[in-house]
Order: C-alpha cells, then sequence, then structure tokens
C-alpha cells in the first residue's frame, strides 16, 4: 500500500509507502486519485516511508499537490517537501505558463478540409507529380547526351555491374517463370483447343503468346519487383546518410555516377532477360506439346515457324528497353526523392515498384493498339 | 549494496582479432564513470557487451548484482528498464516524432493513460531543455545537439538508475558541448543517476567524471581522475599528457 490516508478534524493526512517509480505509476495515480480532498482544510504529507521516489512518481504526487491546492485546502509536508518537486517545477514552470498556446495548434494550421479539398490538393499533387517526374527524365536525357562525348563519363564498369546485378542474377527467376508460363498457356489452350480437333494451335497460342507478349513483360514485371526495389532502396538510403549530397558538395553529378548507369545497365539487361525467357518459354511448350499432345519435336518446329512472322520476336523484344527504361525512371526517381526517415523510404520503394508495374502494363497496352493499327 | 555495473573477465574475440583480454570494470553507485580508448580499443564493444548485444566469448557482466550474460531474452527485459542509453548518433526512431520517441519505451514498459504519458513524456523533454517547439518535430528535421538532448530524453523515459552514454559531446560545437556537460552534472544531482559515459572529449572530463577507466591492450585501467593521469602506460600517458591536454592538467593540478 503506496499511500494510507486518515482522516482529522483538521483533515486529511497521508502516509506514503514504498517505491514511487514509473513502474509504480498506474497504481500510484489510481490510489491517489482516489482520495477525496474536497472538504479537508489541511493536507499533511509524510515522505519518510517512501524508499526511492523517481521523476515519474513525484509527478504524480505534482499533480495532487496541484488538485489539492485547487481545491482549497492547504498542502504540508512533515519533513519538507522533497527534492523531486523542487526539480519539477523548475522544469515545468515555463511550459505551464506558456499552456495558452497548445503546440498541437502549431501542427494543424490553417489547412482547409472536406473532400472536394483533398481531392483538390490530390489532383494538384499528381500533377506536380508527373511534371516533375519528366523533369526528371529531361535530366537524365540531358545528362546522357553530355556523357556521350567521352566514353569514361558514361561509367562503362558501373553499367556493366548493373548489367550483371539486374541481368546475370536474375536469369534463373526469369527462365523458370517463363517456363512455368508456357506450361499454362499450352495446358490451357489444349483442353480448350482438342474439343475441336484443333490440337495444332496450341503450337501457335504458346509462340506468338510468349514471344510478342508474355515473355517481354513477365520478365519485366520480375525486374521491376526485383531492381526497381532496389535501385529505390539504394538511393534512398544514399540520400538518407547524405552520400548524394557528399557526391555534389564533391562536384560530381549524382545523375551521372548513379542514376544512367542504373537506367543503362538495365536497358541493356532487359532484352537479354527477354531473349532468355523467349528461349525458355519455347522450349516449355515444345515439351509439353511433345508429352501432352504427342506432338513430335520436328512437327511443333515447323509449327512455331509457320505460326510467327518474322517481325513477332522483334515486335516483343522491341519493347524490352522501352520498358526498362520506365523501371530505372520509376526506380530511381522515387530513390532521389526519399528525405528523412526510414518511413519515408518504405513508401517510396513501395511506389516505385507499383508504378513500375504500372507504366509497363500501360506501355504495353498502348504499344499493342499501335502495332494493331500498323498491321505488325 | 552491488555495485552498479561489474564487468568480470570480459574477453572479445573477433576471428584472430582480439578486442578484449579479460577486462574488469567496476562503477560504484552514484558515479560518473568516463570510459576512455584510442580508436579500435573496443569501446563500443563493451558497451555492446555491456547492453547484452552481444555475448562476449568470455567473462560475467552484472548490472545491480544480475549477471545479463546467462540471461534469455524475457529475462533482460526487466534489467532493461532500469537502464537508459544514449547513443552516439542519438538513434532516435526516424518515423516518430520526439514526442512519440519518448513515448515509445514507456508504452511499452507501462501502461498508463494517454495524458500522463503526454505529460510525462514532456517533463522528460522539458528536463533535458529541449523547447516546446521541437516536440513534435521529426529527427530529420533537428539540429545536431538537439538530437543528443531527444536522445537523452529518450534514455530518460523510464527512470533509469543507470544511464549509459556514448560520446554525447561527440560533434557539437565547444559551447553546446559544455552546455551538455552541465545537463549531466545537473541530472547526476538532481535524480541521484549512475552515470557511465564513453567519450573522447576532455573538457567533458574533466569537468564531469569521478573515475575515469582507460581501455589500453584489451583491459581497462580504471582510477579516479586525479590518479589515473599519472598512470604510466604510455597511451595514458599520451592521451592525458599530449599538446591538446596540457592546458587542462594545469588547470586540475592547480585546483
Amino acid at each position: 500500500m503506496a499511500v494510507e490516508v486518515r482522516r482529522s478534524a483538521q483533515g486529511l493526512t497521508l502516509e506514503l509507502t514504498g517505491e514511487w517509480g514509473a513502474q509504480q505509476l498506474t497504481a500510484l495515480e489510481a490510489q491517489l486519485a482516489a482520495v477525496d480532498v474536497g472538504a479537508a482544510q489541511q493536507v499533511q504529507i509524510a515522505t519518510s516511508g517512501v524508499t526511492r521516489l523517481e521523476l515519474s512518481g513525484a509527478w504524480v504526487l505534482r499533480e495532487f499537490v496541484r488538485r489539492a491546492r485547487a481545491a482549497g485546502a492547504v498542502v504540508s509536508f512533515n519533513d519538507g517537501p522533497p527534492d523531486q518537486l523542487g526539480l519539477l517545477d523548475e522544469t515545468l514552470k515555463e511550459a505551464e505558463e506558456s499552456t495558452a498556446a497548445p503546440p498541437a495548434a502549431a501542427a494543424a494550421g490553417p489547412e482547409a478540409t472536406g473532400t472536394l479539398a483533398s481531392l483538390g490538393r490530390r489532383a494538384v499533387n499528381a500533377a506536380r507529380d508527373l511534371i516533375e517526374g519528366l523533369a526528371f527524365l529531361g535530366r537524365v536525357s540531358l545528362t546522357f547526351l553530355a556523357s556521350l562525348t567521352q566514353l569514361k563519363r558514361l561509367r562503362p564498369i558501373s553499367v556493366a555491374r548493373h548489367v550483371y546485378d539486374t541481368g546475370m542474377t536474375a536469369m534463373p527467376i526469369v527462365a523458370l517463370i517463363a517456363f512455368l508460363i508456357s506450361v499454362i498457356i499450352a495446358y490451357m489452350s489444349a483442353q480448350q483447343l482438342r474439343g475441336l480437333g484443333a490440337d495444332i494451335y496450341v503450337v501457335d497460342l504458346v509462340a506468338i503468346g510468349v514471344l510478342r507478349e508474355l515473355g517481354v513483360l513477365l520478365t519485366s514485371i520480375i525486374v521491376a519487383g526485383r531492381s526497381g526495389s532496389s535501385f529505390a532502396a539504394e538511393l534512398g538510403s544514399m540520400q538518407l546518410n547524405e552520400e548524394v549530397d557528399a557526391l555534389i558538395a564533391t562536384g560530381v553529378d549524382p545523375f551521372e555516377v548513379l542514376v544512367l548507369p542504373r537506367v543503362l545497365g538495365l536497358v541493356i539487361a532487359l532484352p537479354l532477360l527477354t531473349i532468355v525467357a523467349d528461349l525458355i518459354g519455347l522450349t516449355g511448350g515444345a515439351l509439353l506439346c511433345r508429352y501432352l499432345l504427342d506432338m513430335p519435336l520436328t512437327q511443333y518446329v515447323n509449327r512455331v515457324t509457320e505460326a510467327i512472322s518474322p517481325s513477332t520476336f522483334w515486335v516483343g523484344l522491341f519493347k524490352a528497353p522501352v520498358f526498362a527504361m520506365l523501371i530505372a525512371l520509376a526506380g530511381c526517381y522515387r530513390g532521389m526523392q526519399v528525405r528523412g526517415s526510414a518511413r519515408e523510404l518504405g513508401r517510396l520503394v513501395t511506389v516505385a515498384v507499383v508504378q513500375a508495374i504500372f507504366l509497363v502494363i500501360l506501355a504495353d497496352a498502348l504499344f499493342a493498339v499501335l502495332f494493331m493499327k500498323m498491321n505488325i | 549494496m552491488y555495485p552498479a555495473l561489474e564487468v568480470h573477465g570480459l574477453v572479445n574475440r573477433f576471428g584472430s582479432q582480439l578486442v578484449h583480454d579479460g577486462l574488469d570494470m567496476e562503477v560504484r553507485e552514484g558515479e560518473v564513470f568516463g570510459i576512455v580508448g584510442g580508436s579500435g580499443s573496443g569501446k563500443s564493444v563493451l558497451l555492446r557487451s555491456i547492453l547484452g548485444l552481444q555475448r562476449p566469448q568470455a567473462g560475467t557482466v552484472r548490472i545491480a548484482g544480475a549477471d545479463i550474460t546467462h540471461m534469455s531474452a524475457a529475462q533482460l527485459r526487466p534489467v532493461k528498464a532500469r537502464y537508459g542509453v544514449a547513443f552516439q548518433q542519438g538513434a532516435l526512431y526516424s518515423g516518430l516524432t520526439v514526442l512519440q520517441n519518448v513515448q515509445l519505451p514507456m508504452i511499452e514498459y507501462l501502461e498508463l493513460p494517454a495524458t500522463a504519458l503526454d505529460e510525462l513524456a514532456l517533463l522528460k523533454i522539458r528536463l533535458v531543455g529541449l523547447s516546446a517547439e521541437a516536440v513534435h518535430k521529426f529527427p530529420a528535421e533537428l539540429s545536431g545537439g538537439m538530437v543528443k538532448r531527444a536522445a537523452l530524453a529518450r534514455a530518460l523515459a523510464l527512470d533509469p538508475g543507470l544511464l549509459f552514454l556514448d560520446e554525447p559531446t561527440s560533434g557539437l560545437d565547444p559551447v553546446s558541448a559544455a552546455a551538455f556537460d552541465e545537463l549531466v552534472l545537473y541530472l547526476h544531482g538532481h535524480l541521484k543517476l549512475t552515470i557511465i559515459m564513453i567519450t573522447h572529449d576532455l573538457d567533458s572530463i574533466f569537468r564531469t567524471c569521478n573515475r575515469v577507466g582507460v581501455i589500453v591492450d584489451g583491459r581497462m585501467e580504471s582510477d579516479t581522475l586525479e590518479r589515473i593521469v599519472e598512470h604510466p602506460h604510455p597511451w595514458i600517458q599520451a592521451y592525458f599528457h599530449g599538446a591538446r591536454a596540457r592546458a587542462r592538467l594545469g588547470a586540475v593540478h592547480g585546483a
């Protein structure tokens, strides 16, 4: 029992005992809150039984004393007020004088609220984001043109590292996904076409689907998840660590040493990955046709060459560098935007990946329409 | 009564590199104890071993009598509530405001109503001399000196009896560093804290420390400030009698 209350004619006597620290805070508050000071004229507090009075305990006691005084009681301490109360008075004096202007008011500010205002704010932010994104693309393009004057400024070693990181190391997963996707197409279309006796067209679907669309699209989505996020995270943590500022202060353009090598590296790596995906996809189709449809390998190869026109492969491959640009730009742009906190880093990495995938699919849809109009 | 901190026969080895070779150290209740050592002498490893962030190869670390080297995480929890740590770079949680940073240990350890939580955190923040404007700022918006003070406020969140300060004045200008020393002394005097401070700052050592431990050759030589400066070890001699230290020594012996 940390507080013992005795009532007398003059008022209350409080006997405090035990430890008064942060660990006991909840109990202490509850016990002091239960003390009724309403009728008391005098409150005597004895602190000699307290073994340890820490700051949190002293704070609770101080709150009680203030409450008692506000109720009109005279508060006195048997052994004089403990040191800690004096320390609290000293620390909190200024703060309590200035409570007229609570700090929360400053944080809120005169911002407009309501659905319409938030809609407007979103629209303005989105427009600003788009303009800044275009400015980023412009800056990267200018840096690229400026770097073309000297091979050294294109940072070939750095580019090679990014080709390796984003390309070579992604090969196993890209190959596996391409294989599985061709299996899925072959299996699904075989089920549908068998009823019509048109088994042979399974080959067309696999060959055209993989070469034209799925090979490059799925590879791009995997790369957006792998490399788009790693670009954003790398550049973002460099921003947090002031490494980007250090580069600028040294007179080195971060776009030249950080952004451009990543963009170029991915623009080289993604088409190569797409070729791998195409190859594995066709191989997967061949295996499935052999074992599911009992189609001899020679027939499969013949059918593939008949089904595709010379442009089919190139239509798919043409899209790869464009997608690579979009992924690398989204990753680098968001990474360079990181400021201040680890939470911001996480948010922008997420945004980078989501936008990279979105842009890739949007561009793919535009390409589909474009190629159809061009009759390719 | 147990000493606040007792390290006995501490051995830390990384591969073939022997960092601590039977290090002994004792900090008594109510002291301000300074830990000094050259770069790479193992000050940080010592701190990490004491805080339970790293298990030493051998030796014991007792905090208020309890050997933490063989405790499970669950057993360590109440011990950790009894000390506060202010890290060198502050280590403030970057996604939380100063107020939320100070409240985090309280929320984890205590069950408090929201108003008490706010007021107690504000109290700790005022205590270290931060202004009301700083309360709702994020760590990235603070100056170096404010980060150190905010880290100290967070270290004090649970009313610890023992406080670890890792290079509290590094990176501060001499005026701010001196102000921080005064703050440490003020808190030491009023809150009856035991303070263990890793520092290179000779001004800080002479102003605040009762005793000093110097890590040399994987061991610790500790003594009172007046006596440790006379220690014959060449590194200690160089440290306390180098060009940068002479002026202060004059002040100590003159007094």
